[in-house]
């Protein structure tokens, strides 16, 4: 993988976009499982309306530090936080121990490495998030279910057969399900994890076109380990490794003229 | 603020739907509740009904029409011999059958159904053990209604657990342990008998238990078959003064056993006789409840240290 | 795992070592195919029980219906084959049988799902690890010691608030029984709801949802069939009891619905023969083999169904 490929696709992008203003902000943030310290001092910005993705080798924190957003770790025993993400505009530290995680979670979500789709229909997979949250408007759900499949570019494929259980559908198809079912209820940030690695091509690039699009819409983060889809999808991409952030900046500037020498190995495929 | 408002009703639904939370934590420790109350009353009812009874005498008569005399000396004499006789048939039968499907069957046809008829049999009543029991070992063999029987039927009965046990036991042995032996060139049984076997063995002697247990508190074959619930004499020892020494006499004899007896005395109107079942149920329980509590504390220590 | 043959038994063996080597080969080869054909046999024990029930089972049924048509051991309203005027209506031991059922089940499903839900979604690691040996323990009790309990604990509570009650009754016996059943349904549910796959958990804490939200809505739906095939082993199971019914429940056959009055049960009505004298060949004892004929028919039935369930549980994960 040499920088001359990844600099002509980030020749091929589109133009890019001028910074948005700040959707979240993680100050100093470190992670502990038990007593073994996974993340150390993060200090990152995500830029409303904009993809920021993390990239790094295997093991570097990128997934531990995208799951303390939406707080994923307190379903575990034994974890611990330092430091603050803040959410904005109301500056809110989503990972004060007074705020409840189920809050946070009801205002981002998240969509998964391996698809999961409940075991139930089509329609109530994407209408989950809207029946947690107390809508009752039989309406108001089938519109928004609708909106949400169309968002997610699955709405063609799917329209006659909302009933049919959602593991009928195949990979792709699902993790668009999945997206779908995380979009229907407008979260403010979307968390992607290694969305596309266990798809096939063709899938992966439904995805990032994808990406692309609902960017125009809601803030995204995505991990991801390919560096390549970083180049084709994000607009800001931090470099992780061994839970620190080495490099953070504009796509097309840490891919072209990283200003680190680790940064660097990495993208030119000396390591990882 | 635009978020202040549905940040509010977002924290009185989520407030709501945790009360359900806890509602419901609440209900699943109330439900565990009714199973420890149960226990609890089952277990103190029996004590304190039966442990007055429990003296040298209880142990050591034979039952009488008086209730205050009436012992269980035949009772669970009969349930030591008809145990041995159990385990006799029960243990290398299981082994075996677990052996053979972990270690030498391929995926045919008549593995399969093997495979169903354990599930099968796993679920099967006991009572009709019991039948099958009258029907072939009393009258069609013509083992009579003897310690040999009951035995043979405890031993079919608790055979899916033996099976079952050796199975799980055998398959978390590591391929690796397996491939060295071979390759030292033993062969299938070799291997088998020098170390599958033995590395399984706490496992397997943890399923040995727990189906002894059971087969001591199994009531409705035992009665089937025809043990009598009067039984004032003990089989005839297995032990001789003159050669050869040892005797299988005792394997046909009648006899009874200590379920039988509990439910002899409990089905008598006399309260009297109740503390008699009562005092029988209590050291039915406590051998169970020791049995069984071995069995998992084994389990327990097996999972703590495999020393592969 | 099979020794290769010596190859070419024209040549003549180069020495004494040789030939015995070979022999010693065949005879290992030997050796190995018999003890592997006794640990087959071993194996089909299992296979000849079966054989052996059924083979019990259908010899004396046949014999039996032989004498009563099978249309009046369907019909009939009386159960009383021990008298002259002999009727073998087998709806009446049914009766008994499927009342003491549904009280079990009416109380062991709820309680054995609600505890398997608590224990898999709720339950600290601490709570579990005591809660799972002692439902074992509690499933472990001897089931003449229920029956004791049934009779002698729980009846004399119950007529406290409903003096009326007889002393032998459906009731207390159903409401023992279904306690013992709860060990049974509660595992095999926690053992399927724990084979969920973590995954799909997640998906829902991250849509917002609370434990009970999640257990419910997505845990218990996703391992329906497992759970399914629990209920269907514990009907098996209750049907089948036989000493908590044959001590509690007295053995009088009673034709009713009604848990508050006493009747017997199938199992009871086999134990309740056997406890008398039984001419081998007589009608009594062939009976007695009819009704366990019916009794092993709705069991396989149950195991079946639950056999069916848990293997396309399976598949999909």
């Amino acid at each position: 993988m040499s920088a001359v490929s990844i600099a002509a696709t980030i020749e091929a992008r589109p133009e890019a976009l001028a910074q948005g203003a700040l959707k979240a902000e993680a100050k100093k943030l470190s992670f502990y499982y038990g007593d073994f310290r996974a993340l150390k001092d993060l200090d990152l910005v995500v830029h409303e309306q904009r993809v920021t993705a993390l990239i790094g080798p295997s093991g570097c924190g990128k997934s531990t530090f995208l799951r303390c957003f939406n707080r994923m770790h307190d379903l575990y025993p034994g974890n611990r936080y330092h430091g603050e993400i803040r959410l904005y505009p109301d500056d809110t530290n989503l990972l004060a121990s007074n705020v409840d995680p189920i809050e946070v979670r009801m205002r981002l979500s998240m969509v998964f490495q391996k698809p999961n789709p409940f075991p139930k229909s089509i329609f109530e997979n994407v209408a989950y998030g809207l029946r947690v949250r107390g809508e009752r408007s039989r309406r108001a759900v089938e519109d928004k279910v609708e909106a949400a499949l169309r968002d997610a570019a699955l709405w063609d494929e799917v329209k006659d057969r909302l009933q049919e259980p959602g593991f009928n559908l195949s990979g792709g198809q699902q993790q668009r399900l999945c997206i779908a079912r995380a979009l229907a209820t407008d979260p403010e940030i979307l968390l992607f994890d290694e969305p596309t690695s266990a798809l096939d091509p063709i899938a992966t690039a439904n995805i990032e076109e994808l990406i692309a699009e609902l960017k125009k819409r809601v803030t995204i983060l995505i991990v991801t380990h390919n560096m390549q889809q970083a180049a084709r999808v994000s607009d800001y991409t931090a470099y992780m490794y061994l839970g620190e952030i080495i490099e953070f900046g504009r796509t097309d500037e840490l891919f072209i003229k990283p200003r680190h020498k680790q940064t660097e190995d990495y993208i030119t495929g000396r390591f990882g | 603020m635009a978020y202040a408002k549905d940040l509010s009703s977002i924290r009185a639904l989520i407030a709501s739907h945790k009360r359900w939370d806890m509602i419901f934590g609440l209900c699943g420790l109330l439900a565990l509740m009714v199973g420890v109350l149960t226990f609890a009353a089952l277990f103190v009812d029996m004590a304190v009904e039966g442990v007055p009874r429990l003296n040298a005498d209880f142990f050591t008569n034979f039952p009488s029409r008086h209730p205050a005399q009436a012992g269980i000396l035949s009772a669970w004499v009969g349930s030591c011999l008809v145990m041995v006789v159990t385990a006799f048939f029960a243990v290398p039968l299981g082994v075996a059958a677990g052996v053979y499907l972990e270690e030498y069957a391929s995926k045919n046809w008549i593995t399969d159904v093997i495979e169903i008829n354990i599930t099968n049999l796993a679920g099967v009543p006991s009572i009709v053990y019991g039948l099958l029991a009258l029907g072939l070992f009393v009258y069609q063999f013509g083992f009579g209604q003897s310690i040999l029987s009951a035995g043979l039927t405890l031993a079919l009965l608790i055979l899916p657990v033996v099976i079952v046990a050796t199975r799980e036991a055998i398959r978390s042995i590591p391929q690796g342990i397996r491939e060295g032996a071979y390759a030292l060139g033993g062969t299938q049984w070799q291997v088998c008998k020098d170390h599958i076997i033995p590395y399984s063995s706490a496992g397997i002697l943890t399923g040995v238990i727990i189906g002894m247990a059971r087969a001591i508190g199994e009531t409705a074959p035992v009665i089937t078959i025809g043990a009598l619930t009067f039984i004032a004499f003990l089989p005839a020892a297995p032990l001789k003064a003159e050669p050869p020494f040892v005797s299988f006499d005792w394997v046909l004899s009648p006899f009874t056993v200590m379920p039988i007896q509990m439910f002899n005395w409990t089905s008598r109107p006399e309260a009297a006789f109740h503390q008699n079942a009562a005092a029988a149920g209590f050291v039915l329980v406590l051998m169970t409840l020791a049995m069984n509590g071995l069995a998992i504390y084994l389990r327990y220590r097996l999972r703590k240290n495999i020393k592969w | 795992m099979s020794a290769v043959m010596p190859g070419d038994h024209s040549a003549a063996p180069q020495s004494g070592a040789m030939s015995a080597r070979l022999a010693y080969r065949r005879s290992r080869i030997l050796r190995e195919k018999l003890i592997e054909l006794a640990l087959l046999l071993a194996a089909l024990v299992s296979v000849f029980t079966t054989a052996g029930i059924v083979y019990v089972l259908v010899k004396e049924s046949v014999v039996f219906f032989q004498q009563v048509p099978l249309w009046d051991f369907l019909t009939d309203t009386q159960w009383t084959p021990l008298f002259d005027d002999a009727h073998f209506g087998i709806m009446v031991l049914l009766s008994g049988t499927l009342t003491s059922s549904a009280v079990a089940l009416a109380i062991a499903i709820p309680l054995g799902t609600i505890i398997a839900i608590y224990l898999s979604e709720f339950a600290p690691f601490s709570i579990r690890e005591v809660a799972k040996p002692f439902l074992e323990l509690l499933g472990g009790v001897p089931t003449i010691v229920y029956g004791y309990f049934a009779l002698l604990f729980v009846t004399p509570i119950l007529q406290w608030f409903y003096p009326e009650l007889p002393g032998f009754n459906l009731l207390s016996a159903g409401i023992v029984m279904g306690i013992m059943i709860i060990p049974y349904v509660a595992s095999i549910s926690e053992d399927a709801m724990r084979a969920v796959p973590m995954n799909l958990r997640e998906g829902s804490y991250a849509m917002g949802a609370t434990r009970y939200q999640t257990a419910v809505k997505v845990v218990v739906p996703a391992a329906f069939s497992g759970i399914a095939s629990a209920y269907i082993l514990g009907i098996s199971r209750a049907v089948g009891e036989t000493m908590i019914l044959a001590v509690a429940a007295g053995m009088q056959p009673n034709l009713t619905v009604n848990p508050l009055e006493p009747a017997a049960t199938i199992t009871a009505f086999i134990v309740q023969v056997a406890l008398g004298d039984l001419p081998h060949g007589s009608i009594g004892y062939q009976t007695i083999f009819a009704a366990g004929l019916t009794l092993m028919l709705f069991t396989l039935a149950c195991n079946i169904a639950g056999h069916v369930l848990r293997k396309s549980f399976r598949e999909a994960y």
